[in-house]
């Protein structure tokens, strides 16, 4: 019998602030006993961009606020056996969904739009333009949670989850002994 | 916010006449403040200054009360001021080509004040007409069976200069109170039943009680077997024994006429018909628990009885009937549901926002103004009046076991005869809505929108306390009707409704709307049942009073009784994708900004 393989763990960013993965970060140096059971494939930790075998643990940071976010999702859905909301962004949409506030107004989108870029009282846009390079993806209405486009199994909460409910949350899970949180650890700061 | 400037107004004379006339007493805050919007049209900011130097209270308390109640405006309304019954079965009563009319014949939309500030428009909740839908108050009084052909001669009648009186009853001035309420309203009374609605004696019980000693007519009314007729059941001797027991110099008895849940009118007709009875009930009450003073709480919607239930009042006073040291005010509401809470009424009598007050203590022993007080729906102060008459072992060989005498329901919806029954309690829903007319009903919301809704397979229950309760309220849905549709409009009532002061209510009501959204555009799935049942049981857990204890009702029982209805609208998700997701919605309104299209989900991008 060969040595059971390592779990192979994806990660990516959508419209969060990169401060779920700095959170991972945080594990410390449980990192190198995390490391002998997991191995990272697609993440901005290697780098590596695509996916070019199936993954068993996805995990997302923040929430949907542009179509690359949903397709990227969903290629993580497709790719993953099981996925994980990290952190607010990617649970509820937080910070960056906001702008859902946006609500009484005929077109809500274009005048976060014209708040951010033109009329917003801080702003120096030299252009006076709202950007709109092809290579921009096209934004969504407004920001979505993961849950409200794909499945997600789980969520580990916080803002950002702290290091030690990241790694207790992991290992459980590759333990197979996943029950839940403890209500203690369910708080958002 | 910008900071006022401010400004030394004058002081107002005719604001403080108004003042003075309710003795400066910052207990008569809504009388005052209604009695300004009478006069004025709105509370303006500098009327509040004034009002609130006459009182001595705080400018900002003036405004708590005068921002909270929705009959009272801080923006200038018109001279007439439209309020059309938004009530779900006044939609279904072509509620939509009566707003048209109004709209076009008035030249606003609903919401606005005409420009020479002659007429506003304006939707209100249920204003307990539903027998007689699509309905409005125009200023204090009411229009009932609107057409778009009614609502154009009125308006048009309105513009000419006519009062909403003279509009709407020809020859007005010479009715006396009692002929000007028939006048402009139906009674509908169905089904005269022994106890309220048939021939009743005057002042019967009110003789008899004046043999007795008060621990003795609370006895009586124990032995009756009476429940409180509003929709809770609180035995009423016991309410009493508790207010009369409570040590105090001062206790007080109020009537809770603020018939505010949807589809519930039967209290505007025993007001109508029976008031002398009610008052007769009160004056009994306060015999029973030692008070001397007593408050009737008139919904502000039913204002158009004011002059007739004040008529009626000064009758009795007249003749000795209220007792050598026993009044009765009556207080006007001015268009809060949450005021038939009755520790919200409470705070409404006290000239406050009407908000709920944290029990216990209970009203019975620390009620209107600190004291011991007894607050009982106006059909329950009839029934008193007759059981001290006839005796309470007759009231309690009526009914069922545990629910005695008659019930008034007030049927109304998709039925040929919508009006108010009286019967006898443990008749069996079906019996009713046949007797209604609606042998087709293919759902009844029973007790209004903090009751139940029950399907078909329900008609054989029992209309008793302990199988389904109602404060009187039978809304009859035919199988045209989109049960989402009803659910959703229920919902928009507690959101508008809620009081504001607790978190669960003000804001857990509004998701569980969302959540019925979702399920009405089809974009909710299996979670969302899971959602909704989750969410309904935290706000009823943690609510404070009973609006947020009943509110998520309309969700879950039609969850319970139609529970295909839900699931007939649920989308699985595939392959882990959920198909409730629409990316092409999604992206729409990007699209449009920046002209081009998604090279990701446009198939066609490259061509």
């Amino acid at each position: 019998m060969t040595e059971p393989r390592k779990a192979r763990v994806a990660t990516v960013s959508l419209a969060g602030c990169f401060g779920c993965h700095m959170a991972i970060l945080d594990i410390d140096e449980r990192l190198i006993a995390l490391m002998e059971r997991v191995e990272f494939d697609r993440s901005p930790l290697t780098d590596i961009k695509t996916f070019n075998r199936r993954c068993d643990i996805g995990i997302i940071e923040g929430g949907c606020c542009n179509e690359e976010n949903v397709h990227t999702l969903i290629d993580f859905r497709k790719n993953c056996d099981v996925l994980i909301a990290l952190g607010q962004c990617a649970i509820m949409g937080g910070l960056p969904a906001m702008r859902n506030a946006i609500m009484h107004s005929a077109d809500p989108l274009r005048e976060c739009l014209e708040e951010a870029y033109l009329t917003g009282p801080y702003l120096r846009n030299t252009t006076r333009l709202i950007p709109n390079d092809p290579v921009l993806p096209l934004i969504l209405d407004k920001v979505y949670p993961c849950s409200e486009i794909v499945d997600i199994d789980y969520q580990i909460p916080g803002c950002a989850p702290s290091g030690d409910i990241i790694f207790s949350t992991l290992v459980a899970l590759l333990d197979g002994k996943f029950t839940g949180f403890e209500r203690e650890t369910l708080r958002f700061d | 916010m910008t900071t006022e400037t401010k400004v030394a107004y004058p002081p107002d004379a005719e604001i403080m006449a108004i003042s003075a006339s309710f003795g400066n007493d910052h207990h008569r805050m809504l009388d005052i403040l209604l009695a300004v919007q009478e006069a004025r049209r709105c509370i303006s900011p500098s009327t509040m200054d004034t009002i609130a130097a006459a009182v001595g209270v705080t400018r900002i308390a003036v405004e708590g009360v005068a921002s909270f109640y929705s009959f009272l405006s801080l923006a200038p309304k018109g001279r007439v001021t439209i309020r059309l019954c938004d009530d779900i079965v006044d939609r279904f009563s072509g509620l939509d080509a009566v707003v048209a009319a109004f709209e076009a014949e008035l030249g606003i939309k609903m919401g606005e004040t005409s420009a020479d500030h002659g007429f506003s428009l304006d939707f209100t909740p249920c204003i307990g007409l539903c027998d007689q839908a699509p309905a409005a108050m125009i200023n204090d009084v009411v229009a009932t069976r609107l057409t778009a052909e009614r609502a154009t001669a009125i308006a048009r009648a309105l513009k000419r200069g006519l009062s909403a009186a003279e509009a709407l009853v020809a020859d007005h001035d010479v009715l006396s109170p009692y002929q000007r309420v028939r006048a402009l309203v139906e009674n509908n009374i169905r089904r005269p039943g022994e106890v309220l609605l048939g021939p009743v004696p005057e002042d019967a019980g009110l003789h008899a009680a004046a043999a007795m000693a008060p621990s003795a007519i609370i006895d009586a009314v124990e032995a009756s077997g009476l429940r409180g007729c509003g929709g809770a059941g609180f035995t009423t001797g016991r309410k009493w024994r508790f207010a009369a027991n409570a040590p105090s110099d001062r206790r007080f008895v109020i009537c809770n006429a603020d018939e505010g849940e949807p589809g519930t009118f039967k209290d505007r007709v025993v007001l109508t018909e029976r008031a002398d009875l009610v008052f007769e009930g009160m004056t009994i009450a306060a015999r029973a628990v030692g008070a001397r003073e007593g408050i009737l709480y008139l919904r502000g919607e039913y204002v158009y009885l004011h002059e007739h239930l004040q008529a009626g009042l000064a009758a009795r006073r007249a003749r000795g009937g209220l007792g050598a040291d026993f009044d009765i005010r009556i207080q006007m509401g001015a268009g809060a549901y949450i005021c038939g809470e009755e520790g919200a009424l409470i705070s409404s009598c006290e000239g406050l926002p009407g908000e709920p007050k944290t029990r216990p203590p209970f009203p019975v022993t620390r009620g209107y103004l600190g004291h011991p007080t007894v607050v009982n729906n106006v059909e329950t102060f009839a029934h008193v009046a007759r059981i001290l008459d006839r005796g309470a072992a007759w009231f309690n060989a009526i009914g069922t076991d545990k629910s005695h005498g008659t019930k008034l329901f007030s049927v109304s919806g998709d039925c040929t005869r919508p009006g108010v029954y009286e019967l006898p309690y443990g008749l069996t829903l079906r019996e009713l809505l046949s007797l209604a007319g609606a042998e087709d009903a293919a759902a009844v919301q029973v007790g209004g929108p903090s009751g139940t809704m029950v399907g078909r397979d329900s008609l054989d229950r029992r209309l008793t306390f302990d199988d389904l309760a109602t404060g009187g309220a039978v809304i009859v849905f035919s199988a045209r009707r989109n049960i989402l549709e009803i659910v959703d409009y229920y919902m928009s009532f507690f959101v508008h409704e809620s009081c504001g002061y607790c978190t669960p209510c003000r804001v857990g009501n509004v998701f569980l709307k969302k959540a019925i959204e979702k399920f009405r555009k089809g974009q909710a799935n299996d979670d969302d049942i899971a959602y909704l049942k989750d969410l309904s049981a935290t706000i009823i857990e943690t609510s404070r009073c009973g609006l947020g204890m009943t509110s998520p009702k309309p969700v879950l029982s039609s969850l319970k009784n139609f529970p295909l209805v839900y699931s007939a609208l649920t989308k699985p998700s595939k392959d882990g994708i959920k198909a409730t997701f629409d990316i092409q919605s999604a992206i729409s309104g990007a699209r449009d900004i920046a002209k081009r299209r998604s090279y990701i989900f446009d198939k066609d991008f490259s061509k």
